[in-house]
């Protein structure tokens, strides 16, 4: 029986060689992404996960993990099997060096303007 | 380094790098060079991912394990708002816990592997939280001076290379500013308090000195292993290093409160600029971490005991309907 400096722990007269049975798959639940929208006006955040056994406990479990310092307003949980994602190794989708017709970088007004009040000396 | 002709079996980067994809590695290496992270799904050296989950994994057994010596004095913390105080840090560690599971979870090591490595002794965690918080004095010199080796620590590897990890550290660190002002609020309360409230902390002070020395680890044998974790951005600073920067940091703050650390060697080399102590006994560091330490086999009995006692809610509350997928960062 385990003798502590804790008088909780030794009250619960735990045995020192307690060997138990080891945590089977999904003893730990599934798991959730945690949204976290810090005040009224800003983009909710993906700020990590929970496990939990279903969405009411999700949230639970995410305001005690993400939102027990007052900086949340209001937290979304998905479950991760519904989210859908894209690849990394698909990044090259993204590019768009290309298109510069969708930027306002693309399009050079002022240079038009010089050139045509330098050739016609406005 | 991987295209030269010439491999040297006896090399043992050799056999770290054995049967990786040349072109994917390079790839790899280039993206951590140019300070990118890596992410989940992202390929990776089998050794980075084995390394990765063995250190994220230790990490996270040591904020529950170091959940304990603290959380024994929730009880008995002098007045309501340290106790108050107490439990929120307490909390914190266990939430950050949760943090480096999701983030291990991440690189393919279920959490109940991860659960069952730590309450059968496969895995090892912070070797100081194997010796007890004899007084309250104790919680208060773990709150400010452990905590502050684990900012150090944690700040350095916040800089890594792997997404959720430094993630996860990004939010720990936060977390510990106030660990770190909680505890040495307390300590310099016990200060400068009554003659037996000096005594009591000196007293704590000296028997946290050697655990606090240890607990950077040995001196890093350089070895071409330490050379590829760093470069992979894997291990972030020498062991030594990170002792030399704790010492700068806490022992003038320690002697500002006149109080003594056992150890008449201990000095800041004003040529070097290095502190020279006496070399830590590692011999004794070895035989705690292998389970000689005084708190070892209680705290290791006390999880097995949550871990059984919890079993039947969370069989309870299971889903029927669940399926496990790896989280997604
Ligand atoms: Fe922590
Ligand atoms: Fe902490």
């Amino acid at each position: 029986m385990i003798q502590s400096l804790d008088p909780r722990i030794t009250r619960a007269e735990i045995e020192e060689n307690n060997s138990i049975s080891p945590l089977k798959d999904l003893d730990q639940w599934e798991t959730y992404e945690v949204f976290h929208q810090k005040k009224r006006g800003d983009q909710h955040m993906h700020v990590g996960i929970v496990h939990a056994p279903n969405a009411e406990m999700a949230l639970l479990f995410a305001k005690e993990q993400y939102g027990r310092r007052g900086v949340s307003v209001n937290i979304w949980v998905v479950c991760t099997r519904d989210v859908f994602t894209s690849d990394y190794d698909d990044t090259d989708m993204f590019d768009v060096s290309e298109k510069q017709y969708r930027e306002a970088g693309g399009y050079k007004v002022m240079e038009k303007i010089n050139k045509y009040k330098k050739a016609n000396k406005i | 380094m991987y295209g030269n002709a010439y491999i040297d079996p006896n090399d043992k980067a050799n056999s770290i790098l054995a049967g990786e994809d040349p072109q994917k590695l390079e790839e790899f290496e280039n993206r951590i060079a140019r300070g990118e992270k890596i992410e989940p799904k992202d390929w990776m050296p089998k050794e980075y991912r084995r390394q990765l989950i063995r250190m994220i994994e230790q990490h996270a057994h040591s904020e529950i394990i170091g959940a304990l010596p603290e959380g024994t004095w929730i009880t008995r913390a002098p007045g309501f708002r340290r106790k108050l105080a107490l439990m929120a840090k307490v909390q914190d560690e266990v939430g950050h816990a949760q943090l480096l599971y999701s983030a291990a979870e991440t690189l393919g090591k279920s959490r109940e592997a991860m659960i069952n490595d730590l309450i059968t002794g496969k895995s090892k965690y912070s070797n100081v939280f194997n010796y007890p918080a004899f007084t309250w004095a104790d919680a208060c010199i773990i709150a400010w001076l452990i905590d502050a080796g684990a900012i150090i620590n944690q700040v350095a590897n916040a800089k890594g290379s792997y997404g959720p990890y430094c993630r996860a550290l990004d939010r720990i660190c936060t977390e510990e500013s106030f660990h770190l002002k909680y505890g040495h609020d307390n300590v310099v309360t016990l200060a400068t308090g009554s003659e037996i409230q000096r005594e009591m902390v000196q007293a704590a002070l000296i028997r946290w000195w050697p655990p606090i020395m240890h607990f950077f680890g040995p001196s890093d044998k350089i070895s071409q292993h330490t050379e590829i974790l760093m470069k992979w951005k894997v291990k972030m600073a020498s062991n030594d290093d990170m002792r030399q920067q704790f010492l700068d940091m806490y022992v003038p703050k320690i002697w500002d409160l006149g109080l003594t650390l056992p150890d008449p060697l201990l000095k800041k080399n004003p040529e070097t600029k290095k502190w020279e102590y006496t070399e830590p006994d590692w011999e004794e560091f070895k035989r705690v971490i292998n389970g000689g330490g005084p708190c070892n086999a209680e705290r290791l009995a006390v999880r097995r005991h949550a871990e059984e006692n919890g079993r039947w809610v969370r069989e309870a509350l299971n889903n029927v309907g669940s399926k496990y997928v790896v989280p997604l960062a």
